[in-house]
Parts: structure tokens; C-alpha cells; sequence
């Protein structure tokens, strides 16, 4: 056993592991003890290298130790969006933040912790059950360390039309932390939601999130799943999500990327009956020396299944980003349809791009597409704004909005948007100047 | 005005440019003619200032000033405009944006309160009127999915909103119906004054008949081999360029 999982192992030693589910976290500690972390060795690790990750001796032990203002959560708030709300800081559940009220008919919201004491037979069911220990090793770790997170449970023929946000906020603390936290939505028939997680560094501090969302859906479900991943640029983020899905469900999938120093999103969705439905749309912008790791896998295990993925980035500085779109068409999953698109712009010469689609096609009668681009700004778009009278930088900023919000602009649901908008501009050289731009 | 002097320009290593003189002054319309790639393009872009033009010889004044120097954004906030042979597609920028942006731009420079919302629409209408625009166009993309003629109709609005002082058309005229073409003419006409100079680039004397131009002038193998007035126009369209090639050489 290697010495960098040590304080891992120790902290797990800490911890109050006497519940029901002490035994599945030991045997997820196990897997993790005899994988340790991935090397780039391994093709699913090839690009992206997690020794930042390794090397540092992160303390897992999560104490309610700094505390948020209300004005700091209010500046993260969707304005004028009446959303339930979930507030977890350095990884433990906020109560104080927390807005649960008057929660609807059908619709049940709680911290994990709670979850675990009192819905044991629903997470026997569904907890660890999409989300493999084996095909990951941080998805093992987070499995040892499951304690704070959100359960989601949406009755069948529910329909909740507040959308739910769940805030992972960090700050500097004493000591750099690591956080586990663990989510788990599970949509009944015919029900319909939309979920936001924000992965939010109110500072620059140093930190690890490694999170773990599981999804499933059942019969005609529809779920609307917004990642937002602001970390402080010095944080480690990993993030899994992994999704099963019933018959004619639909998975609209939408991850902004923005933060982090090394970060690594992993998506995998499972159509696991026909009629099933998942929508990846991704955005990743990244400058200085991010290292931003996008992967997606989408199993089509049954015939009449649809997969429609489209993930752009925008590069700048000496950042480097990682694409991999993975798309495996099972034996007799026949008439499926998969769709992939990667685009990407570099702003910099010293930025650098690896995208890769994957197939693995194993019945005949299938539709698939899929395509990368990597480029710079188009000379003779700019060129035309400049003879407008609009000057090279603000040009350049407006024809990278652009870029961008091709993705953004998809999305349907307004406040989401945009804020998402608002986000994007807001990483651009000359925001103000866009922002100016764009308005009215 | 515009004073171009033994201009030479290269792209790569070809020259394509070799010894041009042009000279307007203000209020005057001159029209430029020539057999396909006799660098009349080319002569509209080193004037806008687009890149990867090497100009190795020559010089180009604009009100007593290089206008080499400057770049084309700063050529453009000192009124030069050009209509674009091919208008570019800008998906996701906003046609009225961009032109909001252009006219406080240019207003900046000269010093010029920005217009606001209100002040800029009420502008923005009564252009419209003037070319005939519609006005979903006005909302969409910058030239994106427009028709090949309401690509041209919208670099003529975007003129008349800008009112520049010196005005290069790159062959507007090239793929417009008669009713347009009217429109269009109608639109230039409007904006001829006698501060304002203009630059037609067209292959064809039809649409003289519409502006009629001060001067007239033949482009060929980069230089200007024969200028005249409008019936030069007419004594082209009846026999070709080669009469004029033959004469020069
Ligand atoms: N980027 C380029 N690289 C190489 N050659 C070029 C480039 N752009 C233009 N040329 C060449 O320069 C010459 C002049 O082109 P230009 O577009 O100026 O012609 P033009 O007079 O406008 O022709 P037309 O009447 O067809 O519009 C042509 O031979 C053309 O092929
Ligand atoms: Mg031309």
C-alpha cells in the first residue's frame, strides 16, 4: 500500500462507521486501498494526471468549522429564482442556509446523512447501485466516505417545478480539505425535475472536491441536470456522474466548467430501455494552468435509443483541456441514434487540446455521427467587426462569446440561462465591454 | 480626401498590386471597373486594412493623414466603410448589437455623445425606410442565413447608419434584382453630399445609370490603365477591355 492514501485510510479509521451502511463503505475503502489513485497509464487517465492530487495530504474529517453570510449566499443565489435550495460549506450540510420549506407534494429533499437514518430500504436500493467503485477509483473513495450529500426522491407522476439547487460551497479553513459529497435522485414514473448543482470556491483556497451523483429514472422521467463547477482555481475537482435510464426517460444533461486548477468530469448514462434519451451539452473555458478533463460514456444497451452530446471549449494561457466522448452500442440495441460534437477554440498558442470521440458499435442497423474541430478565432469574422468600428479586443471577446453561447443558448429555461450567460461573460478579457454589448 | 499614390501590394509572393494611382476628392463618386481578378478587391482591402497584405511600395493619404497606419477599426471610427464583396456570417452576434456598438464607436471618437437605446432605434427606423430593410433581419445574426441580396441590402443599411466619409462598394450591385438594385442606388444617392466620397466597385453600367458617377476608371493587371467619365462606363459595356488592354500596353 502506497503512503499517499494513508491519511485517507486514517481519516476513514476516524470516522463513525456503525450504521447499516459501515459495510459498504469498508469494502469501497477496500477497492480504493488496492487501486490507490489512477496513473497515466491508464487510457481513461492518459491526458490527466492527478499526482497534484496524490501528493497533498488532505484531511477528510468535515467539521462545521467556517461559517458563510447570508450576503455571501445571496451574491450566489439565482435572482428573482424561487429554487429549493441545498447548502452544504467545506462539505457539511448547512442547516442554517438550507431552504427546504413547504416542500411539494411528492417531493422529498434531505442531506444524506439524514437519508442514511431514515430511508434505509429507498438508498439500499438505489445508493452505489449506478455508480461503480470499480470503474473508478474516486468514485470508491467517495463511496468510503459517503456522510453528507443529497437525496432527491421525486414521486411517480410528480412533476416539481422549483427548480432544486444544491450548493457545494468551500472557503478556507485550518487545514485543506477533501469532501465527499455523494447525491442521489430518484425520479418515479412519469415525474419531472430540474436539479442544479453548484460546485462554488468562495476564495482561492487549496482543496479537493470529489463528488459523486447517481440518477435514476424511472419510466417517462425527465430530469434536468445542470452542473456548475466554479472552484477556486487552486481546488481539485473530480466529479461523477452516472445514470441509469428507464424506458422513454430523458436525461438533459448541461456542465459548465470554469474553475479549478485540475478537474476532471466524468459522465457516464446508461439507456438501459427503449425510448430512453440523454442529452450532453458541455462548456469549458479555461485559462492559465487549468487542467480541465471532460469524459462521457453512453451505454445504448436497448434498441430505439437517442444520444445527442455537444460539448465546446475555449482555451487560453497554458491551459489544457481533455475531451472523450465514449459511445458503445450494445448487441441488438438496433435503430439507436448517438450524436457527437466537440468544438473548441484556442485563444493562445501555449493552450492544448486532446479530443477524441470513441465507438464501439456492436449492431448494425444504428445512426451514429460525430465530429471534432479545434481552431482559432475566424480572421474574416474579425476583420468584418473591426471595419465596423469595433476594436480588436472587444472583437476578438464578442467572437469567443459567441462561440460560447451557442451552447448557452440552448438551454431553455431563462433564469439558468441567464446567469450561465452572465458567467461566461464574466470570464472574458473584456467583460464589461460584452456585457455592454449584449445588453438590452 | 483619398490619395493613393504608386501603390504595390502583395499577397505572399504575388504581387497583386503594382503601381496604382487613384485620386477623390470629397463629394465625388468614382467608379472602378476591370476584367476578374485585376485586384479590385484587393485595392478595397488594403484601403479597409485587412490583413495579409504586404504593401511594398506607395502610399495612401485619407485627409492628409497614412491611412496604412492605421488600423481597420481606427479607419473605420475616421469614416471609411467598406461594403463587402461577400458580407461574412457571424453566428451569434446580433445584427443590431453590432450596430449600436459601430454608431457609439464612431461617435466616441469624434467626441459625440453615445446615442441611447431610444435615440438609437429612432435612427435605426428611419435608415430602415430608406433600403427597405425588414426587420426580422435586423434581429438575427449578423448575415447569418441571409439571403445573398439581403446580405447586400444590409451592408447599404449599415452605411446609412454610419454615415462615413468615404464609402468603397465592393460590387453591391453583383446578385441583386432590379427592385433592389433601385432600393440600393436609391440608399447610396441619399447619402452622396458634397463631403462624402464614394467608391463604386461593378462590373456593371446598369447601375451607373442609377448613381452616376463623377469619374470612371478601368483596373486592370493592378493599375488603373484608363479613367474618364461615364461614358467610358458605356464605351466598356458596348466593347469589353480589351481595346483598353491593347491601347496600354
Ligand atoms: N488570399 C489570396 N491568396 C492568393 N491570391 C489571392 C488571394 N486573394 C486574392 N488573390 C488573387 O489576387 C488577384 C486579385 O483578386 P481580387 O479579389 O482583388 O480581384 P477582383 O478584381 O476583385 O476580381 P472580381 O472582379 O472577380 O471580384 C486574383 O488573381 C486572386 O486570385
Ligand atoms: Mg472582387
Amino acid at each position: 500500500m502506497s503512503t499517499e492514501i494513508q491519511n485517507y485510510i486514517s481519516d476513514f479509521d476516524q470516522l463513525k462507521n456503525d450504521d447499516w451502511f459501515a459495510e459498504s463503505r469498508q469494502s469501497a475503502l477496500n477497492i480504493f486501498k488496492e487501486t490507490g489513485f489512477p496513473n497515466s497509464r491508464l487510457e481513461n487517465w492518459k491526458y490527466t494526471d492527478v499526482r497534484p492530487i496524490k501528493k497533498k495530504s488532505f484531511s477528510n474529517v468535515t467539521e462545521a468549522t467556517v461559517s458563510i453570510s447570508i450576503e455571501e449566499i445571496n451574491a450566489i443565489r439565482f435572482d428573482g429564482l424561487d429554487c429549493i435550495e441545498v447548502v452544504f460549506i467545506n462539505g457539511v450540510f448547512s442547516k442554517e442556509h438550507t431552504r427546504l420549506d413547504g416542500l411539494e407534494k411528492g417531493l422529498d429533499v434531505e442531506n444524506m446523512l439524514d437519508a442514511l437514518a431514515n430511508d434505509k430500504d429507498l438508498l439500499a436500493k438505489h445508493l452505489t447501485k449506478y455508480a461503480d467503485d470499480k470503474i473508478s477509483p474516486f468514485t470508491a473513495l467517495n463511496t468510503a466516505f459517503i456522510q453528507n450529500g443529497t437525496l432527491i426522491n421525486v414521486s411517480a407522476n410528480t412533476v416539481i417545478e422549483k427548480p432544486i439547487h444544491i450548493l457545494y460551497l468551500s472557503k478556507d479553513s485550518n487545514s485543506a480539505l477533501a469532501t465527499h459529497p455523494r447525491n442521489l435522485i430518484v425520479m418515479g414514473e412519469n415525474s419531472e425535475a430540474t436539479v442544479i448543482e453548484s460546485y462554488i470556491g468562495l476564495d482561492d483556497a487549496n482543496y479537493f472536491t470529489n463528488a459523486v451523483t447517481e440518477v435514476a429514472l424511472s419510466t417517462s422521467a425527465i430530469l434536468k441536470h445542470y452542473k456548475i463547477q466554479q472552484e477556486s482555481l487552486n481546488a481539485y475537482h473530480i466529479g461523477n456522474l452516472n445514470v441509469m435510464q428507464g424506458k422513454n426517460s430523458k436525461l438533459e444533461s448541461h456542465s459548465i466548467s470554469l474553475g479549478g486548477a485540475l478537474v476532471r468530469n466524468d459522465i457516464h448514462g446508461q439507456l438501459a430501455a427503449e425510448g430512453a434519451e440523454i442529452i450532453m451539452n458541455g462548456l469549458y473555458m479555461t485559462g492559465d494552468k487549468q487542467h480541465v478533463d471532460n469524459h462521457t460514456r453512453v451505454d445504448h444497451l436497448k434498441p430505439l435509443t437517442l444520444s445527442t452530446e455537444n460539448y465546446r471549449g475555449v482555451l487560453n494561457g497554458k491551459s489544457r483541456a481533455v475531451f472523450n466522448g465514449k459511445v458503445i452500442v450494445h448487441k441488438d440495441a438496433q435503430k439507436i441514434e448517438a450524436h457527437q460534437n466537440n468544438a473548441n477554440l484556442l485563444l493562445s498558442d501555449d493552450a492544448e487540446i486532446d479530443t477524441k470521440p470513441e465507438l464501439e458499435i456492436y449492431a448494425d442497423d444504428v445512426k451514429c455521427t460525430h465530429g471534432a474541430t479545434v481552431g482559432q478565432l475566424d480572421q474574416n469574422m474579425l476583420f468584418y467587426l473591426r471595419s465596423r468600428a469595433i476594436d480588436e479586443e472587444t472583437a476578438r471577446s464578442l467572437l469567443t462569446y459567441a462561440f460560447a453561447d451557442e451552447l448557452i443558448s440552448n438551454i431553455s429555461f431563462a433564469p439558468i440561462r441567464n446567469r450561465l450567460e452572465r458567467l461566461v461573460i464574466g470570464q472574458l478579457p473584456d467583460a464589461a465591454l460584452i456585457r455592454e454589448f449584449t445588453n438590452e | 480626401m483619398l490619395n493613393i499614390q504608386n501603390l504595390h501590394a502583395k499577397i505572399g509572393n504575388k504581387e497583386i498590386l503594382k503601381g496604382l494611382n487613384l485620386s477623390v476628392n470629397a463629394g465625388e463618386v468614382h467608379a472602378i471597373m476591370g476584367p476578374n481578378g485585376s485586384g479590385k478587391s484587393t485595392l478595397a482591402n488594403v484601403l479597409a486594412g485587412r490583413n495579409g497584405y504586404d504593401v511594398t511600395k506607395g502610399t495612401v493619404e485619407y485627409e492628409g493623414n497614412n491611412l496604412l497606419e492605421l488600423a481597420p477599426e481606427e479607419r473605420a471610427w475616421a469614416g471609411v466603410f467598406l461594403a463587402f464583396q461577400y458580407p461574412v456570417e457571424i453566428p451569434g452576434v446580433n445584427n443590431v448589437y453590432l450596430l449600436k456598438a459601430a454608431v457609439n464607436a464612431v461617435r466616441k471618437y469624434r467626441g459625440e455623445p453615445e446615442l441611447d437605446a431610444v435615440e438609437f432605434l429612432g435612427l435605426i427606423k428611419e435608415k430602415m425606410k430608406i433600403v427597405k430593410m425588414k426587420e426580422d433581419l435586423l434581429n438575427r445574426s449578423v448575415n447569418e442565413g441571409f439571403s445573398g441580396g439581403e446580405k447586400k441590402r444590409n451592408e447599404i443599411f449599415q452605411m446609412s447608419v454610419l454615415e462615413p466619409k468615404l464609402a468603397i462598394l465592393d460590387e453591391t450591385d453583383s446578385g441583386l434584382d432590379i427592385d433592389a438594385l433601385k432600393i440600393v442606388s436609391e440608399g447610396v444617392n441619399s447619402l452622396r453630399n458634397e463631403e462624402r466620397s464614394i467608391i463604386l466597385v461593378t462590373h456593371y453600367q446598369r447601375l451607373l445609370d442609377y448613381i452616376k458617377p463623377d469619374h470612371v476608371h478601368v483596373l486592370s493587371n493592378g493599375k488603373i490603365i484608363k479613367s474618364g467619365g461615364p461614358d467610358l462606363a458605356l464605351e466598356l459595356e458596348e466593347k469589353g477591355y480589351d481595346w483598353i488592354k491593347e491601347e496600354a500596353a
